[in-house]
C-alpha cells in the first residue's frame, strides 16, 4: 500500500518536468556541441545582437562583457564574448547557449534552452525556456561574427 | 532638494563601486564599503539619511497608546535607549514560550497583539519599517551577537541550505553571487557579500525604507525565482542564516543603498 502510494509521488514529481522538456525542440549533442540549428534554419545575427545587448531578455552583459559599446554596464563574471566567433564553431556554441552545465557542471552561466533540474522558477516564467529556439539561433549568428 | 542629493549619490556610485573592484577586497566588509562616499556620508550624517525619518516617527509609535489595551510600547518598556539596546543584533531569536525563530519585525507585533491587543502590523508597512528602525538604532555600532541557543541550530542550518541551492530560471545560489562572486560586477552593479548589518535601510531605487525581507525578494526576483510568501519561515531561516555568518560585524542601521 505505502509503496503504491510512493511510486504516485515519484510519478507526480517527474511528470511535469518530462512534459516541460518534451515542449521544446529536440536536438542531438555530438560530443560538445549541437551541430544542427534548432529550427532547421540559420539565425539573423542582427537580431542576436540586440538579444545579446538586452539586460531583461539575453541577460548576457550581467556576467559578460563583450563589444556592444552603447551599453556602459557590463558584467566580469564571465569571460569576454569578443572573439568567441574564433575560438568556437557554431555547434558549440549552441551547446553553450542551449545547456552550458554540460560542458561544465559547476557552470553558473544559466541554461538558456533548458526546462529540467531548475527549482521554483517564478510562475511568470515557468514552463518556458530563457530563450526560444528561434532566439538561440539568433544568439548563436551574432556569436559567430564575433571573430576577434 | 532631495533629488538633487539623490542624483548626487547615483552619479558616485558607479565610480565608487569601480574603485572597490579594482581593490578585489576580498575580506568580510559590509555593503557599505562597496559604495560610493557620497552614498557613505549619506548614511553617516543623521541630517542627511532619510532612514532617520523613519526613526523618528518610530519614536513616536514607542510612546503613543493604541490597541484594547490601550497602552504604549514605553509604558512596559520604558526609554528604548536603555532597554531596546543590544536587542536587534540578537534577532531573529525564539520567543520564551515558543518553539519557533521570529524576525525582529515578528517580536514587535508578538507585543503588538499580545500587549497591546492590537491588530498586527502588516509587513513593509510604514509603521513596523518605523518600529523596526527605531529599535534597530538602539544597537547602532554594536557587534551582531546571535543569541547562544542551541534551539537553532537546525533552523540556521536550513538557512544555510537555501542559501547554497540554486534556484529560479537562472538557476542560481545566493552563494553563487555573494561568496563565490562578491566584488565583481553584475552589469553595472559590485556584488555586496550579502550581510544584513544596514537593514532596515533606506534604498534609492525603492525611495523608501525597506526590511530584509523585501530585499531578499529582489535578489529572488532577479533570479526569476517564486519568492516565498511575505509571511514565509524561509525568510526567518534566512536571515538566521546571514546574521550567523555576519557575527561580530557592527550594526549600522538604519543604512543607506543604491
Ligand atoms: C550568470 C552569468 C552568465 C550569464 C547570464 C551568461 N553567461 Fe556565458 N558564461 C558564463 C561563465 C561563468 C562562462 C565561463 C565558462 C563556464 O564557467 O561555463 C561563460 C561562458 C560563455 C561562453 C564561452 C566563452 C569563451 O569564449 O570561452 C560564451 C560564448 C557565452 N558564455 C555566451 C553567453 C551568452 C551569449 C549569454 C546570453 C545569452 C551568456 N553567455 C550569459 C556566465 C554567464
Ligand atoms: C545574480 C546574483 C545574485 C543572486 C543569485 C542573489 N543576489 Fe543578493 N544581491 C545581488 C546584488 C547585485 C545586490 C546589490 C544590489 C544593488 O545594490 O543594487 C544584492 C544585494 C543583497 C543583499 C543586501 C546587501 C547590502 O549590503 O545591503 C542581501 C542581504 C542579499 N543580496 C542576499 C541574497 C540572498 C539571501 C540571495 C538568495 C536568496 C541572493 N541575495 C541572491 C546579487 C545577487
Ligand atoms: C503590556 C506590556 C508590553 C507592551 C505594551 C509592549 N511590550 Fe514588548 N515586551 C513585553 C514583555 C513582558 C516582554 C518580554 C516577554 C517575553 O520575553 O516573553 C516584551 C518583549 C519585547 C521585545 C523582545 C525583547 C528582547 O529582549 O528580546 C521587543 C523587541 C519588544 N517587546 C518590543 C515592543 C514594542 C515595539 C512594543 C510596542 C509596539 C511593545 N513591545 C509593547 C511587554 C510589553
Amino acid at each position: 500500500m505505502r509503496r503504491v502510494g510512493l511510486l504516485v509521488v515519484v510519478l507526480a514529481l517527474l511528470a511535469p518536468a518530462v512534459r516541460a522538456q518534451d515542449e521544446l525542440r529536440s536536438f542531438m549533442i555530438v560530443r560538445d556541441s549541437i551541430p544542427e540549428s534548432l529550427t532547421g534554419t540559420p539565425g539573423d545575427a542582427t537580431r542576436g545582437r540586440a538579444i545579446v545587448a538586452n539586460r531583461s531578455v539575453g541577460l548576457c552583459l550581467l556576467c559578460h562583457s563583450g563589444p556592444i559599446p552603447e551599453e556602459r554596464f557590463q558584467g566580469n563574471l564571465a569571460p569576454s564574448l569578443a572573439g568567441a566567433g574564433a575560438r568556437w564553431s557554431e555547434g558549440q556554441l549552441r551547446l553553450r547557449i542551449v545547456d552550458a552545465a554540460r560542458l561544465n557542471a559547476d557552470t553558473i552561466m544559466p541554461p538558456y534552452y533548458r526546462l529540467d533540474h531548475l527549482h521554483r522558477v517564478a510562475r511568470l516564467f515557468s514552463e518556458k525556456p530563457i530563450l526560444s529556439a528561434e532566439q538561440v539561433e539568433d544568439v548563436v549568428a551574432y556569436l559567430a561574427t564575433l571573430k576577434e | 532638494m532631495r533629488r538633487v542629493r539623490i542624483g548626487l549619490g547615483l552619479a558616485s556610485i558607479f565610480a565608487a563601486s569601480f574603485a572597490a573592484a579594482q581593490s578585489g577586497d576580498s575580506s568580510r566588509h559590509s555593503g557599505y564599503q562597496d559604495m560610493g562616499p557620497a552614498l557613505q556620508k549619506m548614511q553617516d550624517d543623521d541630517s542627511a539619511n532619510p532612514g532617520m525619518l523613519f526613526v523618528q516617527a518610530g519614536e513616536a509609535l514607542w510612546n503613543q497608546r493604541t490597541g484594547a489595551a490601550n497602552k504604549a510600547c514605553a509604558d512596559c518598556h520604558r526609554a528604548a535607549a536603555a532597554t531596546m539596546k543590544g536587542v536587534a543584533v540578537r534577532y531573529p531569536a525564539i520567543p520564551p514560550g515558543t518553539a519557533k525563530p521570529v524576525d525582529l519585525e515578528g517580536r514587535i507585533n508578538l507585543c503588538r497583539t499580545a500587549n497591546q491587543k492590537a491588530e498586527p502590523l502588516a509587513g513593509e508597512s510604514r509603521e513596523l519599517l518605523a518600529l523596526t528602525a527605531y529599535l534597530a538604532r538602539q544597537s547602532r555600532g554594536l557587534p551582531i551577537a546571535p543569541p547562544d541557543d542551541p534551539r537553532l541550530g537546525p533552523f540556521r542550518e536550513q538557512g544555510a541550505e537555501l542559501y547554497k541551492r540554486r534556484q529560479g530560471q537562472l538557476n542560481l545560489a545566493c552563494a553563487t553571487c555573494h561568496d563565490a562572486n562578491a566584488g565583481k560586477k553584475l552589469a553595472g552593479v559590485t556584488i555586496p557579500q550579502a550581510h544584513p548589518d544596514g537593514y532596515p535601510v533606506y534604498r534609492l531605487e525603492w525611495q523608501s525604507l525597506g526590511s530584509l525581507k523585501r530585499r531578499l525578494r529582489n535578489c529572488l526576483v532577479g533570479i526569476r525565482a517564486e519568492a516565498y510568501a511575505y509571511d514565509a519561515p524561509e525568510y526567518v531561516l534566512l536571515e538566521l542564516y546571514l546574521m550567523d555568518r555576519a557575527k561580530g560585524m557592527k550594526l549600522e542601521a538604519p543604512g543607506v543603498r543604491p
